[in-house]
């Protein structure tokens, strides 16, 4: 059973809102996967998870893609971990990602349809798109219980 | 005092002698940032297994060109964050196994740290206190430096560093890997007039930066102007390339300037990867010398990541009786303004 659902947002302060709405039913072991061009505010919505995982709100989520990793104190420790640099899965591998991904924490993982067997089987796939300057279509997408469960949730 | 400084916390494996946190005796970069990558970044030296297979040989080389043996040093400073932990504990580990061996002290340091004593590589250095502006691929961040581990963090970027909107911009017009030099060089040829991009100062007074705005701005004009070639001829790449640089610019030097005339300091320094820039180098020193404030900036090899700058950090931790205990673990995370004197945890 896949279940998906649309939404759109006009800023990026509703962006985050809609990330903290997420963030906030998310649990240790569940996985978020983001795919979206350059722009289209995958770190925007990370912001807000942060946020919804109970992350300092003074703490500044910026983007992984030059550290590959970055790592946030919340209810449950926040993974935002980037692939933008990498070449192929072995460098993944290698360079000890895969690691955070079973490791306790909640994962945010950009880029994540560049290898998308890499992505644990209960993951949420959140495809972000830019329609026009000031919107950001968001389309979220689960198959496992749990990640169906989820984005349910997030509907309601 | 001869100390070997050691730096695995990202792309690159390095390693450099230093005399008395003056004189650099050897530094040497493992690098492979010259091999260009199909998805515009850089072919990751990052693995730890990359470190394992090169730290070796870079450490002696380092004491090679020092003409120094490993019994000539007095202490070795390793970076112990922040940066990812699989490459981090490569350069620790091998910095405690001599420190253990030869019973010399180990000293763990900032990454950053090292960055923002990188101006005291070279012969002119600031007096304290001075304001730095850290700009790299990694971090675009605003200190003030009120002395020797005494550093108070004015602003940073909420969202991508200034090096990453290089990067990400070269990406989008089709240029490659590294970006900041790709986009200097083509910039030269091109008018920053032609396009004009977003400036994100943020509120009034503010120090802290964002350039995902800006990179966004420009993938959406990009964008246009691709499918649109007839109405836009006028506009070549390097004209975007321009426009989108001076964008960045404009801000950066607000801000130095801000911070620095705020806080009236009568030094700043330009520090990091993109301090490599000659046009930013040149535009900051400008705008600072116009409020009388003189701008320190590190030879290009000394503002990309390297060694020597770790072994500096550690010789002044070292002076000030901080040695680290052969316990000591490496730290992703790693806030430099929070190290004011000894008090650290671990």
């Amino acid at each position: 059973m896949i279940k998906e659902f649309k939404i759109i947002t006009n800023s990026g302060k509703e962006t985050i809102r809609l990330g903290q709405s997420l963030g906030s039913l998310l649990t240790a072991g569940d996985v978020v996967g983001l795919v979206g061009e350059l722009g289209s505010g995958k770190t925007w919505l990370t912001k807000g998870i942060a946020l919804g995982l109970g992350v300092d709100p003074a703490t500044v989520v910026t983007s992984p893609s030059f550290a590959l990793v970055n790592e946030y104190e919340g209810r449950v420790t926040l993974y935002h971990i980037d692939v933008y640099r990498l070449g192929n899965v072995a460098e993944f591998i290698s360079a000890g990602l895969e690691e955070y991904l079973y490791a306790g924490g909640v994962v945010v993982l950009e880029w994540a349809d560049r290898w998308p067997e890499i992505l644990p089987e209960n993951s949420i796939r959140v495809e972000l798109s830019i329609p026009n300057e000031n919107e950001r279509l968001i389309k979220f997408a689960a198959i496992h219980p749990r990640a169906v469960q989820i984005i349910e949730s997030l509907r309601a | 005092m001869n100390i070997l400084g050691i730096d695995t916390s990202c792309d690159d494996t390095s390693a450099a002698v230093v005399g008395n946190g003056r004189q650099v005796l050897s530094s040497i970069v493992n690098s492979q940032v010259s091999i260009h990558h199909p998805y515009g970044g850089v072919v990751p030296e990052l693995a730890s297994r990359e470190h394992v297979g090169s730290i070796s040989s870079v450490v002696d080389r380092a004491l090679q060109q020092a003409t120094l043996s490993i019994d000539d040093l007095d202490a070795i400073a390793v970076t112990i964050g922040p940066g990812l932990v699989g490459a981090l504990l490569v350069g620790l580990y091998y910095a405690k196994g001599i420190c253990f061996s030869k019973r010399i002290p180990l000293i763990g340091v900032n990454h950053l740290e090292g960055h923002i004593l990188s101006v005291f590589l070279e012969k002119e250095v600031p007096t304290f206190p001075f304001v730095v502006l850290t700009v790299s691929g990694g971090h675009t961040s605003l200190f003030h430096v009120k002395d020797f581990g005494n550093y108070e963090l004015l602003g940073q970027t909420l969202d991508d560093a200034a090096g990453e909107a290089f990067d990400k911009v070269a990406k989008i017009l089709g240029l490659g890997y590294p970006g900041g030099p790709i986009i200097e060089e083509l910039a030269r040829s091109g008018s920053e007039d032609k396009v004009h991009f977003p400036r994100a100062y943020l509120e009034q007074g503010s120090l802290d930066f964002s350039f995902s705005g800006l990179k966004t701005s420009v993938a959406l004009f990009v964008k246009e102007w691709r499918q649109s070639n007839k109405q836009h001829a006028t506009i070549k790449v390097a004209d975007i390339a321009a426009s989108f640089q001076s964008a960045v610019f404009d801000v950066l030097v607000q801000k130095i300037v801000e911070a620095s005339t705020r806080l009236g300091v009568s030094c700043a320094a330009l520090v990091g990867g993109v301090a490599c820039n000659r046009a930013l180098r040149e535009c900051v020193k400008q705008a600072t010398l116009e409020k009388g404030i003189r701008l320190y900036c590190p030879r290009p090899q000394y503002c990309t990541d390297n060694a020597a700058m770790i072994a500096v950090a550690g010789f002044h931790r070292l002076l000030n009786g901080e040695k680290a205990d052969l316990s000591i673990d490496v730290r992703s995370k790693f806030p430099v303004e929070n190290m004011v004197g000894a008090k650290r945890s671990r």
